[in-house]
């Protein structure tokens, strides 16, 4: 799962991608890029890249191809080798192996300072000594930028990130939302070629940082820019990037957009690492239409629609979203129960969450087994909500099942 | 209620204790210096006068007060002799306290970039010498330094120099006790500024274009400059005052305040102008102990 062909390709299970708004070819401060791309080439390349401390395996053997003005997100648990794969693009870490293609420049071994790159930090590393007006010329002054080019292009930031009248203050004398804004524009203010963020937004408080991760977009698709992101918060991810790598022991488990992530996952770990699922283990039993049937483990027979990929194991994994699974009191009838409600599962609620928007419902099955639901809450008034203990039936269509070889 | 006035009392006593302390242990016996200061010598014991007769009354103890005079003060400053020392002790401490910043930043420097593991190793390893005596340490220094001593010694070996150069009874001499002596105090503060400071911060100076030297001077230096001034003061204010070092090392040409303090006390028995001497030197000393003090302050209320 390590190579991504530079387009998107059509998914399997008809997933379409309406996603992100492409950004603007022209924008008004976009970087001028110091080289020419070939047209299908990628801005980044990563080939075969691979890192180990001591004896541990960070990244291994890694390929990514990044393209110019991507929002891309690296997500994964904590230890998956997203960080130092995000050092290794800022030039901190040196790849063992594999090369950085940036335009056609190998940069696998050229030290940060040297970088067409900027980097924000978590923690913003802002330097407490300088002012907000000196932290975002550092990196201009470095460039031996003129002076009074420093000053307007300072003054371009300042408005940039909604700065004004704050030029003169020290780092320990504002918010956390400013800090960062700080950062941003310090990152932002050599206009780099790629703009790496570890984990921006994650010093912010929630409603903080949902504000905050709207503007980061808006930013990215006016300054044309190419960002990479790095993220253990899934939901951070889908909302603000266009394509997501989704990151386990210092492997690419997928590449793909949110969408594709969400309802077309390559494998049961990445199911399971985004979002809440329900996986049954079974056997292929016989195909019918283009509708394969699956004996679970609890002796449960499942109808799915086969993936655009034909199956080719025997034992698979079916997997079904909450917000997938209807509830009712009784069997659905049947003319319904032929199209959308083959599959029927009978149970006992078990546990109901009421979480504002929605209930999350859990539903134990006479196997044993536990079916979770999520049912949006579309009304004020639900005299129809179930109760703990209630028999209730839980069924969903073989279109929104998906099948996992892996 | 109950709960609080069962604590409020020792509290109240262990926050008073310090203060006893600073008074009976230091400012009750300045008293005496300050009013030795104050007094006439006198061929006698103790060699001054007047003394305080606490049982001979009120008048008595106006009578003595009314002998008392600036004349010892008035003599520090018309005479060289004490002018000359003071300004030698400042120089000393001065030059001393450069000479302990050039040694000591770079080995602070290096022990907080050491692995985590084996920087309390390094830290043992500056300590480690305060275990032996002083005076020992100094002695070992003399033998070091002396005509057929260790180093001329080695210097003859190497065939650096063809006859013994004269180290001991030098200023040399005396600037290798020095800076020998209070090295740890130069290392340890600095080192603890340079370990707290965040790496990332480097990180961002040279993602940000800035080489390794330029990231040094920009971002590393002036973040240190707390650690940089408590270290100076911190060997800055004892060095003026040292009297061991340049008694042991030095030459007997000129003398620092401490030296010339010994000689009026236990030489010439001049006990009062050997007071206005110390007292002096206490003044002296008084603006960088309040800088030592706002230093301390600022980066205990802005560190963490």
């Amino acid at each position: 799962m390590t190579e991504e062909s530079p387009e998107i390709t059509p998914k399997a299970d008809g997933i379409a991608d309406p996603a992100k708004p492409e950004p603007p070819p022209q924008a008004p401060v976009s970087p001028a890029p110091q080289f020419e791309l070939a047209a299908d080439m990628p801005l980044l390349r990563i080939e075969g890249v691979g890192k180990t401390f001591g004896s541990f395996r960070a990244v291994d053997r890694l390929s990514l191809d990044i393209r110019a003005g991507e929002f891309f997100a690296l997500l994964g648990p904590s230890g998956c080798g997203k960080t130092t794969l995000l050092r290794m693009l800022a030039g901190f870490e040196t790849p063992d192996e594999g090369r950085i293609l940036l335009g056609a420049k190998d940069i696998a071994q050229v030290p940060p300072h040297l970088r067409p790159v900027n980097m924000m930090f978590q923690n913003y590393a802002l330097f407490p000594h300088l002012s907000v007006r000196d932290n975002i010329a550092f990196g201009l002054k470095r460039a031996g930028m003129a002076r009074d080019e420093i000053a307007t292009r300072v003054a371009e930031m300042v408005a940039l990130v909604k700065l004004e009248g704050m030029e003169k203050r020290k780092p320990d004398q504002l918010s956390g939302g400013q800090k960062q804004r700080v950062a941003l524009a310090r990152s932002l203010a050599r206009r780099p070629q790629v703009l790496l963020l570890d984990e921006p937004l994650a010093a912010l408080d929630k409603k903080l940082r949902e504000s905050t991760q709207l503007e980061l977009m808006d930013l990215q698709r006016r300054l044309g820019m190419t960002f990479i992101i790095v993220t253990h918060d899934q939901e951070e991810a889908m909302t603000m990037a266009s394509r997501i790598g989704v990151m386990d022991a210092g492997r690419l488990e997928q590449v793909a957009t949110p969408r594709e992530l969400y309802e077309a996952p390559h494998s049961r770990w990445v199911a399971e690492f985004i979002g809440d699922v329900n996986l049954f283990d079974g056997e292929v039993g016989w195909r019918e239409n283009n509708r394969l049937l699956v004996t679970t483990r609890e002796g449960v027979t499942l109808a799915v629609t086969e993936p655009r990929q034909r199956v080719t194991k025997a034992t698979v994994c079916v997997a079904i979203r909450p917000e997938k699974v209807k509830l009712s009191r009784r069997a659905p009838v049947s003319d319904a129960a032929n199209t959308h409600a083959i599959n029927r599962l009978e149970g006992v609620v078990t546990d109901v969450s009421y979480l504002g928007g929605l209930t999350a419902y859990k539903v134990k099955l006479e196997s044993g087994a536990v079916v979770r639901a999520s049912v949006a809450n579309t009304a004020r008034l639900d005299i129809d909500a179930y109760l703990a203990g209630q028999r209730v039936m839980a069924w969903f269509a073989p279109d929104d099942c998906m099948v996992l070889e892996q | 209620m109950s709960a609080r006035s069962i604590f409020a009392r020792p509290a109240r006593l262990a926050a008073i204790a310090p203060y006893l302390w600073m008074v009976l242990f230091f400012l009750v016996p300045f008293g005496f210096v300050l009013k030795i200061s104050l007094s006439q010598t006198a061929i006698a014991q103790p060699p001054y006068v007047p003394l305080f007769d606490l049982t001979a009354g009120w008048a008595a103890i106006k009578a003595a007060l009314s002998e008392l005079s600036l004349d010892n003060f008035k003599l520090l400053v018309s005479d060289s002799l004490y002018i000359s020392s003071y300004l030698r002790s400042i120089f000393v401490a001065v030059t001393s306290t450069a000479i302990l910043l050039l040694i000591g930043y770079p080995i602070a420097y290096g022990m907080a970039r050491l692995p985590q593991r084996w920087q309390p190793i390094a830290m043992m390893l500056v300590i480690v010498p305060f275990w032996t005596s002083f005076l020992i340490r100094i002695y070992a220094w003399i033998n070091i330094l002396q005509h057929d001593g260790l180093l001329n010694k080695m210097l003859l070996a190497l065939h650096i120099v063809s006859t013994p150069v004269v180290w001991l009874s030098t200023d040399t001499a005396m600037y290798i006790g020095i800076v020998y002596s209070y090295l740890p105090f130069m290392i340890l503060p600095l080192y603890a500024t340079l370990a707290k400071m965040d790496g990332a911060l480097i990180e961002a100076a040279s993602d940000l274009g800035a080489s390794p030297g330029r990231a040094f001077w920009l971002v590393t230096f002036p973040l240190s400059l707390p650690g940089v001034g408590a270290g100076a003061l911190l060997c800055f204010i004892p060095i003026v005052g040292e009297f061991v070092i340049p008694d042991l090392l030095a030459g007997s040409g000129s003398m620092m305040i401490g030296q010339t303090l010994w000689l009026e006390f236990f030489t010439n028995k001049d006990w009062p102008v050997a007071s206005a001497a110390a007292v002096a030197l206490l003044l002296l000393l008084i603006p960088p102990l309040l800088l030592y003090d706002r230093l301390q302050r600022r980066t205990l209320r802005g560190g963490g």
